[in-house]
């Protein structure tokens, strides 16, 4: 086997990706605070910064050893494996240990990180204005450790993970299953975790019945500015090197991004007869949720495709939480759930090499629908365990008097403007 | 001496506010105000979700005056933040007791 060497280049852009990626996480503290009402944007932003330190500590103790580590059936990494980074850093001789990209691994730790802390902090959207800022740790913790390093390990840990390349699911069907940087990892498990947490929590005093508004629609595009930005080291950083198919994931996210703007403003004008600004922040990220899967899979042109299907389709679900009475108060299951189902599928029909309609056969799309529907399940039923657990311990509501005169002044002792009481 | 309330459409203050001083009043208070009248509200949509937002925003302007220029001072009031369409607003008149100027300690009238 060739000896591997340090790839300065490649070392340079996965650095950068890290940094790119662990700004999304504040700016999502943003799209989200923006979103929220006036009197509760502190906690809003509170739970994006709060996940980030639980989930930054935790993951260089066991996450990536869950994550990376000694495979236990194909399901995660041995917690005790690489422990604390332990034979994670350096190799045998003493140097920094290298992969297989000639990236070291330290700074391949770093990258994975920042996945995991934004994927924990994309849940707070579903159950804002009213939970507990404790048992909103200890679930982020939890559910990163349950949930989260899992579900990476069995996508991305190849070939030992079950969903991964060339992993038992791959061998088996003849085909491997496509998750470029997060569809299922990421936005299905977040999704499908709000949806879960949005129940069990239950709604907000008035939901459906008073006007719940955005406090700050600036600091709602701001936040969706930061996530594409940060959106390039996500899916360019997901080549692992600076190559070309880095360049391709920069190009396809942009398109598809572009495209789901108008696909979501233009079905709003259809349906409200008006195209929002917050419809266009929210066509943002659905179109980077979407193209997230399928970033190193398709041509710019299909990128423009899917951008355009998820843009519309997002726009038109979430309105069906107030239709199904369910709270989910940011729409992290209109958005990330349904963009991420959307964008894992399609790659099934649109994939370059493989997909149905350039000739590969249903093989692709079998394979994609299946790791979508693990990724519902095993997600669905870990995060009810862990919710069910912590509702008959800690509790997840504040007193319905501190919600009403808002979080930020209850639970914080804060408030973000002067004056403001919805 | 009187006070003239009015809560006008914010887009005509500057024009209200021009009227009255070329009419010779030399001081006046404006203020933020929402509310509504026969206009009721107007219509804002949040991905998809549509709220009626009942109280609109305006301006209320207020002046002191001496008791014989109500009459016209109204009038010139009236006419400046006159529209012609719903949701113009109301202008009225009340009687006051007592002014005093803060900086000299003058009253009635001399504080106007």
């Amino acid at each position: 086997m060739e000896e591997v060497v340090l790839n300065y280049g490649s070392t340079a852009w996965m650095l950068v990706s890290a940094s790119l990626v662990l700004l999304m996480t504040p700016g999502l503290a943003l799209f989200y605070g923006g979103m929220s009402r006036g009197k509760s944007i502190l906690n809003m932003m509170m739970m994006s910064f709060g996940a980030l330190a639980v989930v930054g500590v935790i993951y260089v103790l066991w996450g990536w050893s869950m994550s990376y580590g000694e495979s236990i059936g194909g399901i995660v990494g041995n917690p005790f494996d690489q422990f604390g980074l332990s034979g994670t850093i350096y190799d045998e001789a003493g140097e920094f240990a290298l992969d297989s990209f000639g990236v070291p691994m330290i700074v391949g730790v770093g990258f994975q990180a920042t996945f995991a802390i934004i994927t924990v902090a994309l849940i707070s959207g579903a159950i804002a204005d009213r939970v507990k800022f404790s048992t909103w740790l200890v679930f982020a913790g939890i559910w990163a450790t349950l949930c989260y390093f899992p579900m990476a390990h069995m996508v991305w840990a190849f070939p030992a993970g079950l969903l991964s390349a060339d992993g038992p699911l791959a061998t088996a069907l003849g085909t491997n299953p496509i998750d470029f940087a997060g569809g299922t990892v990421v936005h299905i498990n977040a999704g499908m975790a709000g949806l879960v947490l949005a129940l069990i929590v239950g709604k907000r005093k008035g939901f459906g019945k008073e006007p719940m508004k955005p406090n700050s629609l600036p600091l709602v595009m701001l936040g969706a500015a930061l996530l594409w930005f940060g959106w390039f080291g996500f899916n360019g950083g997901s080549a692992f090197e600076a190559n070309g198919l880095a360049g391709l994931a920069w190009v396809n996210t942009t398109v598809a991004t572009c495209a789901a703007v108008l696909g979501w403003l233009l079905a709003e004008k259809i349906r409200n007869g008006k195209a929002t600004s917050l419809g266009a922040a929210s066509g943002v990220v659905a179109g980077l949720v979407a193209v997230t899967p399928a970033a190193g899979a398709l041509t710019p042109v299909t990128s423009i495709i899917l951008g355009a299907i998820a843009g519309a389709a997002c726009a038109l679900a979430v309105g069906l939480k107030y239709k199904l009475g369910f709270d989910d108060s940011l729409d992290v299951v209109g958005v990330h759930l349904v963009a991420g189902l959307i964008g894992t599928v399609a790659i099934g029909f649109l994939a370059t090499d493989t997909g149905l309609f350039f000739g590969g056969g249903a093989g692709q799309l079998v394979v994609q629908i299946i790791i979508a529907l693990v990724a519902v399940v095993f997600t669905g039923v870990v995060t009810t365990v862990i919710a069910l657990a912590l509702k008959a311990t800690m509790g997840w509501r504040i007193p319905e008097e501190d919600e009403v005169t808002g979080i930020d002044q209850t639970v914080h002792a804060e408030r973000a403007y002067e004056g403001i009481t919805s | 001496m009187k006070l003239i309330t009015a809560v006008i459409q914010p887009h005509k203050l500057d024009e209200v506010k021009a009227a009255l001083e070329a009419a010779g009043v030399r001081g006046l208070t404006v203020s933020e105000a929402s509310g509504y009248g026969r206009q009721k509200g107007h219509t804002e949509v949040y991905r998809g979700a549509e709220y009626t937002v009942d109280l609109v925003p305006k301006v209320r302007v207020e002046v002191l005056i001496e008791d014989e220029d109500a009459t016209t001072l109204t009038g010139v009031v009236v006419n400046a933040a006159q529209t012609g369409k719903i949701g113009d607003g109301k202008v009225w008149v009340t009687a006051v007791e007592q002014v005093i100027r803060v900086r000299t300690g003058a009253s009635g009238p001399d504080a106007l």
